[in-house]
């Protein structure tokens, strides 16, 4: 076999622009993967100048997909540089959300965006209705698994494919030798893509309640927007949705996730797994992992108190986890040598986000155009380092901290799987691994909503209603100038905002975001971002079928509009940018 | 538009299953085939061909994909299973690169002239279009060569529909509405940032169904963006007698009273958000406590703050900048006679500069 490129461009259900592209030697391995970012909007230039308090909306729409994360960085990276405490109640508003998104989030990649590397919709169709039942039955006590059911959703997959029009099922890789699930796995899996896609608009109702729609529910600086009106001296029903019969559908909810976490997602994870245990070997990418830490069980001050712990490990090493200050001008850098941008002080250069700054500067080929110079700059991602590493940010780096820290329900959660599997803890390092450290993670926040939510409960009956401060809310109460960083835990990640305030207006905004640090391009030193290397050797079982880069690619759960973002910090227009 | 098959014309002319079951197999007898040969004659003369909907995304955030897979009614399965053949979506698509790519222009080829093309994202012009790309591609080409073939064109979000967060001061990316682009294809605003699920899967059944709605001057559906938010505010009455909310957690927040002095831009803001609510009826911004954003009206992000009462003074950042003009006086005109907005009205006009600099998009 000949040396070749292979070119994936559009990278699908991923969300966003995402172009990969990958040499191969005459054995038919990458040896070399570049990952592109190709689309741009300049959310952080268009945030300068503006009320600090509106830059969560602005900020939000980085993502529709992980819908809130960054409104969540946003406002407590301006609570951060006001010294602007929120109350208890608005705290664990905001871990309920958080916690909705994680699990909605991870469960819609698993199913809608990830499911169809491993699974065969085609093969369905030859699936035994009565032995995907008892498949099903062996692995879960969910109740919508008789044959009946199954054979209801393989009439409907047939009269879908009889019709002819497959549309986004189309040219899948169907019948690539990559896919082993047995038919009848299959058809549990096609019948559990289409539960889970009316399972998550349930879930979304949660943040209707609390944010008043969804995708981009609402947040305000200084605590939670929404009163809640449940009260001895309230009048009348219905005078905000957070009501006896809200809070109803918020308990009913945290229900129906952790059903679905148990009864579908979980065991559907292990039993596709189980087909796929070479995958548990491949696609290790850097060995360097990072977490920011989230749900603060007082307050987001207490870094101590958080359920998902803070830290970094290195080189696979789990008997140490470092510790990670934001503000630290050393360790959280940005580096533009591949990315289309160009710094003041030099292309190679490396710039903590309070002192970061962008320019536009394309100098890709015109489109359209048929390959990039990986040699050249070749995206619109950013290279972020920590400490001048590559890290890679999400499950498997929540999961791993969690797991160097000794955190007892995450050791447990991955002794379960890897007992299941009977596979080595080294085994996490993978492909696969990263998919799994997302669900086993879904079940671990599932589990937490339940606490959170009584503890609003106990609030509420102690008459304790207070879901804003209101004293820091007026600019003329802010200081005349103020830094801060607020962070959260991404479902993709690591995430966090860094904002300059002057003069009561954003005189810098900065995002780094989970996908720039997985999806970032190669470094001044040639170092690989996250996916790269973790492409690097991989194979194509049919040559004209990338499926195996995608499963690899998807592993990580790419969001690109995240991961492109631009900033100016010193209120200059630098940009070279001809509006025609 | 879906083509009629010869089983709707039958069925039509009263022909019942069982009749055309056995029509088919005297057919296929006369012919001398095989039973076989009946079967699949029945199913491919039942099979309505759905209508081609190629869904397309540039700079955008995905949310208003992530709305549609919300929808109720119909629920997304449901519409891409019995309603329209969804041909192309990158976030939904099974193959990637040029597989994907391929089923799209088929798929288009195939529904040449017919299919809907529903888009969301601004497109950015310069630079030749370098800052959105899609297989080496430029937005503005791709999408230009899409709706060539298209029988409409549904830009669904606020970016698709006037340019959105992108094309947001000071639009570093030369950020234009879809409209600026396609000029010869009837085009369909469905705004909101993003839209409402049942807003989304209700335009285009509406289409596919009746043909192209009654539209606003903003190319928008007036069955669903008729009527401003205040409107249709189950607040609306606590307006009119001057009870406001003066924080969001006061005595008026826990009451449900007005958000007007909290910023909410309901009474210059169309969309169907008081009526339908969000995720399946469960609530609503202003239900839950946040003043309405504007999210459905062209150049939300630039009319002055989310938080600032309309008609107040304005603010410091310049183009739109002011909700004072013609904005404010829509509002007034919708309010009566409350005394709050009269001295807010007041005020406005003492310290009002001169009309926003409107940047309608021209659909």
């Amino acid at each position: 076999m000949a040396k070749r490129t292979v070119t994936v461009d559009p990278v699908t259900r991923i969300e966003g622009h995402l172009r990969i592209q990958a040499d191969m030697d005459g054995s038919g391995a990458i040896t070399r993967a570049s990952s592109s970012g190709t689309m741009v909007r300049g959310v952080e230039i268009i945030l300068r100048g503006r009320d600090p308090r509106d830059a969560w909306a602005f900020a939000q729409r980085i993502c529709g997909v992980c819908t809130l994360v960054h409104g969540i960085a946003s406002v407590r990276a301006v609570e951060d540089a006001l010294h602007y405490p929120i109350p208890r109640n608005a705290e664990i508003i905001r871990n309920l959300m958080i916690a909705a998104q994680f699990v909605h989030d991870h469960v819609m990649h698993f199913y809608h965006l990830h499911a169809l590397d491993w699974v065969d919709v085609v093969s369905a169709l030859k699936g035994d209705p009565l032995k995907a039942s008892a498949l099903a039955q062996s692995i879960s006590n969910y109740p919508q698994s008789s044959p009946g059911y199954f054979a209801g959703v393989k009439d409907k997959l047939k009269r879908f494919v009889d019709s002819g029009q497959l549309g986004i099922f189309a040219n899948g890789y169907w019948g690539n030798p990559g896919y082993r699930l047995p038919p009848e796995a299959n058809l549990m899996a096609v019948a559990h893509y289409l539960d889970a896609l009316a399972w998550q608009r349930e879930v979304a109702k949660l943040h209707a309640i609390f944010g008043g729609k969804n995708p981009h529910p609402n947040f305000v600086v200084g605590g939670a927007p929404t009163a809640i009106s449940v009260g001895p001296d309230q009048k009348g029903a219905g005078a905000t949705a957070l009501n006896m019969t809200g809070l109803e559908i918020v308990h009913g909810v945290i229900g129906e996730i952790r059903r679905f976490v148990d009864q579908v997602y979980v065991p559907d994870t292990l039993a596709i797994a189980g087909f796929y245990k070479d995958w548990f070997r491949t696609g290790e990418g850097v060995g360097n992992f990072l977490s920011y830490g989230e749900f603060p069980e007082k307050s987001i001050n207490d870094i101590g108190s958080f359920m998902i712990p803070r830290g970094a490990i290195i080189n696979r090493d789990l008997a140490h986890v470092e510790k990670i200050d934001l503000r630290d001008p050393q360790q959280v850098q940005e580096f533009v040598a591949h990315s289309w941008y160009s710094y003041s002080t030099g292309k190679d250069s490396g710039l903590h986000p309070f002192a970061g700054q962008t320019t536009l500067d394309y100098t890709g080929p015109k489109p359209p155009y048929q390959s990039l110079d990986m040699d050249a700059s070749y995206s619109w991602i950013k290279s972020p380092r920590w400490k001048g590493k590559v890290m890679e940010v999400g499950p498997l780096a929540r999961v791993l901290v969690a797991y160097a820290q000794g955190n007892q329900e995450v050791r447990e959660l991955v002794g379960m799987a890897l007992h299941h599997l009977d596979l080595p803890p080294q085994a996490l390092f993978s492909t696969m691994g990263r998919t799994a450290a997302r669900t086993l993670e879904s079940k671990w926040i599932a589990d937490a909503m339940e606490g959170w939510y009584q503890e609003l409960m106990g609030n509420i009956r102690k008459g304790d209603l207070k879901t804003f401060n209101e004293t820091l809310w007026e600019p003329h109460s802010w200081p005349a100038r103020a830094e801060g960083v607020g962070f959260t835990e991404a479902p993709r990640g690591a995430l966090a905002h860094w904002v300059v305030i002057s003069a009561g207006l954003i005189e810098n905004y900065q995002a780094v975001v989970p996908s720039t640090w997985n999806a970032g391009p190669r470094d001044a030193a040639g170092r690989e971002g996250p996916y790269e290397a973790s492409l690097r050797g991989l194979k194509l079982a049919v040559a004209d079928q990338p499926l195996e880069i995608l499963r690899t690619i998807h592993s990580f759960d790419p969001c690109i509009a995240c991961a492109v973002h631009i900033v100016d910090p010193e209120g200059t227009e630098r940009l070279q940018v001809k509006v025609v | 538009m879906a083509d009629e098959t010869i089983v709707d014309v039958l069925m039509r002319r009263g022909l019942t299953r069982r009749a055309f079951m056995q029509l088919c197999a005297t057919v296929t007898a006369a012919l001398a085939l095989s039973p076989a040969d009946a079967a699949e004659m029945t199913k491919r003369l039942e099979y309505t061909p759905r209508p081609t909907v190629v869904y397309l995304s540039y700079q955008e955030c995905t949310g208003c994909l992530e709305s549609l897979t919300r929808s109720f009614s119909p629920g997304l399965a449901s519409l891409i299973f019995n309603d329209i053949s969804l041909a192309f979506n990158d976030t939904l698509q099974a193959a990637a690169g040029k597989a994907a790519e391929s089923a799209k222009d088929t798929a288009m080829k195939d529904a040449w002239g017919k299919y809907v093309l529903i888009v969301d994202g601004s497109v950015p012009l310069p630079q030749n279009g370098a800052y959105c790309t899609v297989a080496g591609r430029s937005a503005v080409s791709d999408l230009k060569h899409a709706a060539s073939g298209a029988a409409a064109v549904v830009a669904v979000g606020t970016c698709a529909a006037f340019g959105g967060l992108p094309y947001a001061s000071p639009n570093p990316t030369g950020a234009v509405p879809v409209s600026e682009i396609v000029r010869d294809r009837p085009i369909i605003n469905v705004s909101g940032c993003p839209p409402i699920a049942e807003v989304i899967t209700g335009v285009v059944i509406y289409y596919t169904t009746f043909g192209l709605p009654a539209l606003d001057h903003l190319h928008r559906p007036t069955n669903f963006y008729g009527n401003s938010i205040h409107d249709r505010c189950y607040r609306r009455p606590f307006y009119d007698r001057g009870m406001f909310a003066k924080t969001f957690d006061d005595e008026g927040a826990r009451q449900g009273w007005c958000l007007f002095e909290l910023g909410c831009k309901g009474p210059i803001t169309h969309n169907a958000c008081p009526t339908m609510k969000w995720n399946g009826g469960t609530s609503f911004p202003i239900e839950s406590g946040h003043p309405c954003l504007g999210c459905s009206e062209p150049d939300f992000w630039d009319k002055g703050g989310f938080y600032r009462p309309l008609s107040a003074p304005t603010g410091h950042w310049s183009r739109a900048g002011v909700i004072g003009g013609a904005a404010a006086a829509g509002a007034v005109a919708g309010l009566g006679v409350a005394a709050v907005a009269r001295s807010y009205q007041n005020r406005a006009r003492k310290g009002r500069p001169s009309d926003p600099d409107q940047k309608n998009p021209k659909p």
